[in-house]
């Protein structure tokens, strides 16, 4: 987890144009850098403003040949037509509950798991430590019909258990948290045994608060992977009222809706603002995390 | 634990058990029931163009896609290492946007992006005097356009990572070259790119194994068309498990599709053990 802190340190890794033979040389070089850096920017940017204006254009606007990049008018009739022909606060709450519950049970089995197969001896280990690295490179299709089946078999297609279960231990995250507690050294577990702590209070008062950054990342990464999730609740959930926000923009932007734009856009921007707002919030975690976490892989 | 075996280990052994089956709609109420088929669904997989024709739209995808995803991660990683200092954290999230953001949002977005009469990128080529495509109902053109937004979505998480590795160079081995007169590209070339390997390695690994489970985009985009040629594998098993209840016959698809990623998997142990 060393390489955690490399991302933000400021030009860490870049010498300061030492020489002034190749000083101007260098600075043309860094000019087009900027340039094409900040061109490379409009185009990663621009297709969420127009997402943004789009929801905004009244409906004729979408008529207009060619089309015009600034809304005519400001409305939100867009986000009227959300509340009114469809049901979005229900996804945006089937959404919020799946990835809450997901990540808070992410953030409670993972770790143990991960300190049991770091930490502690016991039999088979090695055959579940093999089982973990074995499905992080499963495909999600894969498992996904048998899922159904199970699921089917079990009476909970359709319904919160249903979205939630298969997803609270993850490989990943297992993987993550093993990775983490093999670098807590032994001796500070040992001192907190002899002081006669049993195993469940060396976890819950040693390993946990050491382990905090590491769950920061873990959950985040939780939260927006299960709010941005798809196959899964696109099968699991059938009927309108448990679609999540995926699910039912999907199948109304190919569905009857698929020709309203305005409203497909505001859509995807209820879809994607939050998403945003925690992406913002938590930069460093999230990218130092998805830096270390490669790397570890 | 029990969880984990119950919905992602036993998932997997059943999985393979039910493509040997024929299992269809009426099994669903009792699976141990399905009829045994043995290789069936295997050799009617060789027969089946439809299956072929998916396979290939998906290598296509990946034998484009990730290179280019790579190749863009790299030089802005690069251009962001060296050079750039003012703003990086805001190019670094700029850039990594996309990646955080729902595919099927994206998607939505693109589609109208690329729609020949109210889309924005005919438009701008309108302005510079050509006459656009209709990107998405064109065959030649669909898995193209599809391809540019994938690398538009996922060179963000390259990049990144990338950074990453780029930082733990020591900056002392670009000094001593810079003091024998190498210049920039040479720098690249000579110190950054073999210092790079294992990571560009695993990148590569890893960006094949999430490209050959393509499904969402043509889902939403193309719906497999026209005439199938955004067809990805993954959308072939959906079609064929819920579309049209063949799960015996997606779950031996969805095996080949394993089987793939697997021996990739196997591939870059194999070399990243020789290398280190």
């Amino acid at each position: 987890m060393t390489a955690a802190t490399a991302p933000n340190q400021p030009q860490a890794g870049a010498p300061k144009a030492p020489d002034a033979a190749t000083g101007s040389h260098r600075r043309r070089s860094a000019r087009w850098s900027y340039i094409l850096l900040i061109a490379g920017l409009v185009l990663m940017i621009g297709p969420f403003l127009w997402m943004i204006l789009g929801s905004l254009k009244p409906a004729q606007d979408f008529l207009r040949n060619p089309p015009t990049f600034l809304p005519s008018e400001f409305t939100t009739s867009s986000y009227g037509r959300l509340l009114d022909q469809l049901d979005f606060p229900r996804f945006f709450f089937n959404s919020s509950v799946i990835a809450l519950a997901v990540t808070i049970g992410t953030l409670v089995f993972c770790p143990m798991l991960g300190y049991a197969l770091a930490k502690l001896p016991w039999r088979g280990k090695g055959v579940v430590m093999g089982v973990v690295l074995a499905t992080l490179m499963v495909p999600a299709g894969i498992t996904l019909i048998p899922n159904f089946v199970l699921m089917s078999n079990l009476g909970l297609v359709n319904t919160y258990p249903g979205l939630i279960l298969p997803f609270l231990v993850g490989p990943f995250g297992v993987f993550l948290m093993r990775q983490f507690m093999l670098s807590i050294p032994d001796e500070l577990l040992e001192a907190a045994r002899m002081d006669g702590a049993n195993e469940f209070r060396v976890f819950r008062s040693v390993v946990m608060p050491i382990a905090t950054p590491v769950l920061a990342t873990l959950g985040i990464l939780t939260f927006l992977g299960s709010w941005n999730s798809f196959i899964y609740p696109f099968v699991m959930a059938q009927e309108p009222q448990m679609y999540t926000l995926p699910v039912a923009l999907a199948t109304f932007s190919t569905g009857q809706y698929q020709a309203d734009h305005g409203m497909l856009m505001a859509g995807s921007v209820v879809l994607v603002v939050p998403v945003l707002i925690v992406f913002i919030l938590f930069q460093r975690w999230i990218t130092e995390g998805i830096a270390t976490t490669g790397l570890k892989g | 634990m029990i969880l984990f075996g119950v919905f992602l280990a036993f998932p997997i052994i059943a999985s393979f058990g039910l493509s040997f089956t024929s299992f269809g709609l009426t099994d669903l109420q009792n699976p141990i029931g399905a009829t045994f088929v043995g290789l069936d669904n295997y050799a009617a997989l060789l027969s089946d163009d439809r299956f072929w024709k998916s396979l290939f739209n998906t290598v296509y995808f990946v034998v484009i896609g990730v290179p280019a995803t790579l190749l863009f991660g790299l030089l802005i990683a690069n251009a962001l290492n060296r050079g750039v200092t003012r703003f990086r954290t805001v190019f670094r999230v700029g850039y990594y946007l996309p990646v955080i953001t729902s595919i099927v949002a994206i998607a939505v977005v693109w589609r109208f992006l690329l729609n020949p009469d109210v889309g924005l990128i005919n438009m701008a080529l309108a302005a510079i005097g050509i006459d656009g495509p209709a990107w998405l109902a064109n065959p030649a053109l669909a898995m193209p356009s599809i391809i540019v937004m994938a690398v538009w979505r996922n060179l963000g998480f390259a990049m990144i990572v990338f950074l990453a590795g780029m930082q733990a160079i020591p900056a002392s081995l670009y000094e001593a070259a810079s003091i024998d007169g190498a210049g920039r590209w040479q720098m690249f070339k000579a110190i950054t790119i073999p210092l790079l390997r294992p990571t560009i390695l695993f990148m590569t690994v890893i960006t094949t194994i999430g490209y050959l489970q393509l499904f969402e985009e043509p889902l939403v985009m193309t719906d497999g068309g026209p005439l199938d040629a955004t067809l990805s594998v993954t959308m072939y098993m959906y079609q064929q498990g819920f579309e049209f209840f063949h799960q015996g016959y997606a779950s031996a698809i969805a095996y080949v599709l394993f089987l793939i990623v697997a021996v990739i998997a196997f591939l870059q142990f194999k070399f990243l053990r020789s290398d280190d």
